[in-house]
């Protein structure tokens, strides 16, 4: 039970690949202007980490280290087309409005970096658990990215939700707000480095904050050390 | 008889932040009060707002940052800032865009660099760009300068076509920018760049009325009353000659070769001297103490390099004006320049010199 409390807190937030690896920053701030697209993108991205992960754990004892990056990526490859392919087949909106970022998930350093720095030296379950978190944190940096810049950038919420969901899931679609002229910095890329930072930077203070509750009372008691008894 | 030993500058000044910001501000003035005459007094209205939403941004971002916020805010360096950008966009843009962009300005390119001192980019023009790519259509609604206005607009119409986009006579924004002949104008120089676009010559497209004088009705006079501020500014020894004089000269020479090289494609030199930013932008925006070079020479190269860029733009480039565009890459440019131009420490050799 612990192994999965800490591989979740690790994949959700002390580890989170967007917010602290900084890995696959390249879809993940150019597909980040809808929350649908970044639903899909995530989603893609996460099933092809928990098979990457599963078949190079799998595999693990009988993979030569000097040719392991290489099989590493076939892999990756493989079901990175296998996505593409259902993601053509099922959901043809969203696979054109990602366009070249969906074929771009091989190249996404999240999941290399899971398969090199955990799936080959553990068990197939840990690995599985591993990807399956790991997936989830970069999903929801991209879910939150993209209902920020969907907000500013156009005043709705799930719009396009039908390209995923299917015919019913347009009336899923919010206008939070009516402008006659959007804000384009938000749907730009500019908008996705500074939405990206500032959400760093909230992570980082939230963590500040309760890692300084703790240093207080260490320093309490070292206090109290030092000085003796109160005269 | 104390023989005290202090390290240098053993020369000081009394000049305060403060008062140098506070110095730049005045000599806006006389540019201020020419734009209000010719262009409306929306330009007043944009001022206030900047103001308030400069000091409140500030405000709200140093008690985040657990800084005193008097002494900062009364260093005056917001207010020049606030005024930049006030100035720069059109007078009858609507008020949540100078609102963004002076939150824009002071929190994401000046605060979060660090304050004032630390910033890489100068703040009004960051902010600027930001707008521009943001909201085009709002960002180049420039009204007909006076002699043109075919809809009178009083001090009150500012107000009300700020806030509700309609003049308080009814008049939507797109019809007071209906000049006396019933044609939409755009700035010269955004006219210049549609005619030539078009495959007009020069002498064709000198047609509109837009170019009552030869920089643009209003524009000139603009330009004259920035030049005054600025030369001020040199006289109070507030900014150095050698930004502003790179500046100009750089575009001078650049705008007289093209033209005397080709003079229906290109605008002459006056035009682009006293069209559009230059003055405001060689002057005021270019001599921005923090993002601007620090050494003598370095000067030079980065007021020189603003002039290409402009000239590069304004003739090459997308965009009618470039001063904002011109000042943020000489922005970038900055610390290789202060590397290349580092002035010989008293007591060593020159970099290079023989041994």
């Amino acid at each position: 039970m612990s192994l999965f409390k800490e591989l979740t807190l690790q994949g959700l937030w002390k580890n989170n690949p967007g917010l602290v690896q900084l890995l696959g920053l390249c879809p993940l701030l150019a597909v980040t202007n809808t929350v649908i697209n970044a639903l899909g993108l995530g989603l893609a991205t996460l099933l092809v980490l928990l098979g990457s992960n599963i078949v190079v754990s799998s595999i693990r004892s009988h993979v030569p280290n000097e040719i392991r990056i290489p099989i590493f990526v076939m892999i990756i490859a493989t079901f990175v087309t296998a996505v593409q392919l259902l993601m053509n087949a099922f959901t043809f909106g969203l696979y054109q409005s990602l366009g070249i970022f969906i074929p771009l998930i091989v190249t996404n350093c999240a999941i290399i970096g899971r398969a090199e720095a955990f799936a080959s030296k553990n068990a197939v379950l840990p690995s599985a658990l591993d990807a399956l978190m790991m997936g989830l944190g970069f999903l929801l940096v991209l879910l939150v990215l993209g209902a920020l810049r969907e907000i500013l950038g156009q005043g709705s919420l799930f719009a396009g939700a039908d390209l995923l969901l299917g015919s019913w899931a347009s009336g899923l679609h919010l206008q939070l707000f009516q402008s006659d002229s959007h804000f384009l910095l938000a749907i730009l890329p500019p908008g996705a480095f500074i939405g990206m930072g500032l959400l760093i930077a909230l992570k980082n203070s939230i963590d500040q904050h309760y890692a300084s509750k703790k240093v207080v009372n260490k320093g309490d008691i070292a206090r109290a050390r030092v000085t003796g008894s109160p005269q | 008889m104390s023989f005290k030993i202090a390290s240098s500058p053993h020369h000081h000044n009394r000049r305060s932040t403060a008062s140098l910001m506070q110095l730049v501000a005045i000599a806006c003035i006389p540019g201020i009060a020419v734009q209000a005459v010719f262009f409306g007094y929306g330009v007043l209205v944009q001022l206030v707002l900047a103001i308030a939403t400069a000091w409140l941004a500030e405000a709200m971002i140093l008690s985040l940052r657990h800084k005193a916020i008097r002494p900062r805010l009364m260093d005056h360096s917001a207010l020049v800032t606030a005024v930049l950008l006030a100035v720069a966009i059109p007078p009858f843009a609507p008020w949540w865009l100078i609102v963004i962009g002076t939150a824009f300005a002071i929190i994401m390119v000046k605060q979060l660099y660090g304050g004032l001192g630390h910033n890489l980019f100068n703040p009004a023009m960051a902010a600027y760009v930001m707008l521009l790519i943001s909201f085009p259509v709002q960002m180049t609604q420039w009204l007909p300068p006076l002699p043109l206005q075919s809809v009178t607009i009083s001090p009150l119409d500012a107000i009300c076509t700020i806030f509700t986009q309609f003049s308080c006579g009814g008049f939507s924004l797109s019809q007071m920018q209906l000049s006396v002949d019933g044609i939409t104008l755009a700035t010269p120089l955004d006219t210049l760049r549609t005619d030539l676009a078009q495959g007009l010559t020069l002498t064709e497209s000198w047609q509109s009325p837009v170019y009552l004088s030869f920089a643009g009705s209003g524009w000139l006079w603009v330009n004259l009353a920035y030049l005054a501020g600025g030369l001020f500014l040199l006289q109070q020894k507030v900014i150095t000659w050698r930004i502003p004089v790179a500046v100009l000269a750089s575009l001078f020479v650049l705008t007289m070769l093209s033209w005397l090289a080709s003079p229906d494609a290109f605008a002459s030199p006056l035009f682009h001297l006293f069209s559009g930013g230059t003055m405001l932008a060689a002057f005021f925006i270019a001599t921005d103490p923090v993002s601007a070079s620090t050494t003598d020479r370095g000067r030079l190269w980065y007021g020189a390099l603003i002039g290409l860029l402009i000239y590069l733009i304004r003739s090459f480039g997308g965009y009618p004006d470039a001063v904002a565009f011109a000042v943020l890459l000489a922005n970038m440019c900055v610390p290789l320049i202060d590397y290349y131009t580092r002035p010989r420490t008293y007591g060593h050799k020159a970099k290079g010199a023989t041994k």
